[in-house]
């Protein structure tokens, strides 16, 4: 087994990244705005973030009107949520292993 | 290459995220205090004032009731269970709006659409259920069909909120089903169940939480 600083995914060390990450691990999806108001972040940089998430395949972006106003909203991928477990598991580890 | 500690601070900011995003922490363990003192109260007023001292049997003593002297009694009951109603759901909805003032959340967030939701499907079909009882006179059915339906409504509601009001969900549902066995004692165990239930939860989840 690999040590578990190997096993931390890069692709989560930004703050950013890991709410969003963990806010869709317990919900079947989130809107951009109650993202943004959960997680306290600006505009341009959550959606950067949601971007980068976005091409790995971690989350999935729906999107659709409710009556006239477009909503974005956002779901983790069977990957992104496996991935983000491991993460998890491996952060677990190292403050075990200290 | 990062420390322990902020291995540790993410940790605690992912468990915190997750929590906040899914669960609607903002009910206050007062409100169940306040709304369990204005059920005993509604209780003792039903016991003394409007069934007089009858409320231990209370089948026996509204089925000897004419139809002419059973109509006051009922509306009066209807009008103390709806009192002690509006002032709980009053008070809960002040207690949950001040602790989302403080903790700096929106009180209508998904989260709490979805606590909600799921609070009021079991609580509306109780209401129409008991709608039909009272249409139907099985007066003996209707506070352990409250209790019951309560019961479910915080069973399915607790997912979005402390787990404690689950087991709340259950001794509510537990203390319906007594009622329904034991029929003498209604007004009894309607303020076991709306009444001490209430405050012993709130108290041990002010306590836990607030205190």
């Amino acid at each position: 087994m690999k040590s578990a600083i190997l096993r931390l995914n890069k692709l989560f060390e930004n703050r950013v990244r890991l709410g969003i990450m963990s806010v869709l691990i317990v919900n079947d999806s989130y809107d951009f705005n109650n993202l943004k108001e959960t997680l306290g972040v600006t505009d341009g940089n959550l959606a950067s973030h949601l971007k980068a998430l976005e091409e790995n395949n971690l989350i999935r972006v729906n999107k659709q009107f409710i009556g006239r106003k477009p909503n974005t909203s956002y779901s983790i991928t069977d990957t992104g949520a496996s991935l983000f477990r491991d993460h998890i598991k491996a952060l677990e580890d190292l403050i075990k292993s200290q | 290459m990062e420390k322990r500690s902020d291995y540790y601070d993410d940790i605690k900011t992912i468990k915190k995220i997750m929590e906040e995003s899914s669960r609607f922490l903002s009910l206050s363990g007062l409100s169940g205090l306040f709304a369990g003192l204005s059920a005993v109260a509604g209780g003792l007023v039903a016991h003394f004032s409007i069934l007089k001292y009858k409320s231990l049997f209370i089948n026996e003593s509204l089925t000897n009731l004419s139809e002419k002297d059973f109509a006051p009694i009922k509306i009066q009951l209807i009008a103390d269970a709806a009192i002690v109603l509006i002032f709980a759901l009053a008070i809960s909805f002040y207690f949950s709006y001040r602790s989302s003032q403080r903790r700096g959340h929106k009180i209508w967030s998904p989260v709490s659409q979805r606590f909600l939701l799921s609070l009021l499907i079991p609580l509306v079909t109780g209401a129409f259920f008991i709608l039909v009882l009272f249409l139907e006179k099985q007066w003996q059915l209707i506070v352990p069909s409250m209790l019951i339906f309560y019961g479910l409504a915080l069973i399915s509601a607790g997912k979005f909120t402390y787990s404690e009001v689950f087991y709340l969900g259950l001794a509510e549902i537990l203390t319906g089903f007594c009622a329904a066995v034991f029929q003498g004692p209604t007004v009894l165990f309607w303020i076991i169940g709306f009444g001490f239930l209430h405050i012993g939860y709130g108290l041990f989840m002010y306590r836990k939480y607030e205190g």
